[in-house]
């Protein structure tokens, strides 16, 4: 669900449908609130294999966003470390495969390749940017955090976070905005 | 001959690996104000706010500014005066990176073989460069290197030719194809001269001088200050969502090369430049 606040952000609690999605364009300010996976290279290693065989994935991934984030671990009494986000494009591979299952938002920092840009078209998807290396800001909004699959990975385990007010910008919409390029247009001197 | 117990040195490693983390050095802060004044994009000034505010987090709540806790890239310069007792002195670099991991709740991301890539659940072992120098001090230097920017680190062997303007624009365009990627506002650190593998090193060394300062070669000065000028006319601003400040700084080391050749290595680094000192 989107709603729009007071501020002009946008609101978005999860699971996403297809008209949430369409409703999002490149430089709008988010806030999420609900579920995210974390998924990072090793998870998504293994989550390919198993997406070729056709089997089932430990995670329901439609409607779902993946947050692509290895946290650093919690101290006592703490929910969560830092938790800001890892480099998308790493994820490239693997991305337009989990679309196609549903999959319909991805968080991380930098540029996407064109496969996914065209994946994000095709199958109604969204990638937001939150802000990379600002992980100790980020922990703040994570309410919940627990492991639900591939433990032996450590931080690069799948888990499942509980999130409130989670701030996110969508840089690649489903409609082929990029806001990375129109930044960058906006302020070369 | 002065002595210096490894244990000496494992305490000093895990604290700078502990503080490294937590507590962004001044000129970091200094210059996230230089940028706010300066910075005309809303996105990106909201951007540096945002970063501000998670350095004065990490410092108070003792949570990493950085998911990535890095990879620690260790100097060394151990005075030739000096024996160091009890151990070795790697290993005892390396006990103080996993005790400062470990006590500091800081993240494992160390994985034991590029093939295999099991993790040593520790962040060991560290990347070490020792030189030997005169004196009876030890000094250690020590960052923690975020991956996402040092996978956007490149080397480029030019040639003469190509002079002062080709290793003007091979930075350039190291920041330019790193943009959004490595989390600017970012900082080049470049290492021109010698030969392949010590140009690397001195693009890592580069990185530890402070931000704002001027190279003490005014040539080389001049160089710096062009680059960052033109690297902030690109337009790719904090987080690369459009803005002013897309390098904090470019900081050139130098060492003298053969006559057919121009090594040219850019480590890219992160507005998380977590790095610091100790000496013994």
């Amino acid at each position: 669900m989107v709603k729009i606040g007071p501020d002009g952000s946008k609101d978005i609690t999860t699971p996403l449908s297809d008209a949430d999605v369409e409703s999002l364009k490149s430089g709008d300010r988010v806030r999420i609130t609900g579920v995210l996976y974390t998924a990072r290279d090793a998870a998504h290693g293994r989550l390919m294999p198993l997406i070729e065989r056709g089997e089932k994935l430990p995670i329901d991934v439609r409607g779902q966003i993946i947050y692509y984030t290895g946290p650093s671990p919690a101290r006592p009494g703490e929910i969560v470390g830092s938790i800001g986000p890892t480099t998308a494009s790493r994820m490239d591979k693997y991305t337009p495969a989990l679309l196609k299952l549903g999959l319909k938002g991805t968080i991380g920092k930098g540029y996407r390749g064109q496969a996914v840009k065209d994946a994000l078209r095709q199958y109604k998807g969204v990638y937001f940017g939150a802000i990379g290396g600002a992980g100790a800001v980020l922990s703040r909004f994570v309410k919940k955090l627990e492991i639900v699959a591939y433990e032996d990975l450590a931080t690069e385990a799948i888990r499942r976070l509980e999130v409130e007010a989670f701030p996110a910008i969508v840089v690649n919409d489903c409609h082929g905005n990029d806001l990375y390029q129109e930044g960058m247009k906006a302020y070369a001197r | 001959m002065r002595e210096i117990h490894v244990s000496a040195i494992t305490d000093a490693v895990k604290k700078l690996c502990i503080d490294a983390n937590l507590d962004l050095e001044p000129d970091m802060l200094r210059a996230f104000d230089r940028a706010l004044a300066t910075e005309r994009s809303p996105a990106g000034k909201q951007v540096l706010q945002i970063l501000k505010d998670n350095a004065q987090m990490a410092r108070t709540k003792l949570i990493p500014y950085c998911q990535d806790t890095g990879f620690v890239v260790c100097f060394v310069e151990l005075g030739q005066d000096v024996h160091v007792t009890g151990g070795l002195l790697a290993d005892a670099i390396n006990t103080g990176v996993s005790q400062g991991y470990k006590e500091g709740y800081l993240r494992a991301s160390i994985v034991r073989s590029p093939f295999d890539r099991v993790n040593t659940g520790d962040n060991t072992p560290a990347v070490i460069h020792m030189d030997v120098v005169p004196g009876a001090t030890l000094k250690l230097m020590v960052m923690a290197k975020g991956g996402g920017c040092e996978n956007r680190s490149k080397y480029k062997m030019l040639t003469p030719a190509d002079g002062p303007e080709g290793v003007k624009d091979w930075i350039l365009e190291c920041i330019k194809t790193a943009g959004p990627d490595a989390c600017p506002p970012l900082i080049a650190g470049v290492g021109v001269g010698g030969t392949f593998e010590k140009a690397a090193i001195l693009s890592k060394k580069a990185l530890f001088r402070e931000i704002g300062s001027p190279n003490p070669d005014p040539a080389v000065d001049a160089i710096e200050k062009e680059v960052l000028d033109r690297a902030n006319r690109l337009g790719i601003g904090p987080q690369g969502y459009g803005g002013d400040t897309t390098a904090f700084a470019i900081h050139i080391l130098t060492y003298p090369c053969h006559i057919t050749s121009l090594p040219v290595a850019v480590t890219i680094e992160c507005h998380a430049h977590r790095h610091k000192e100790a000496t013994l």
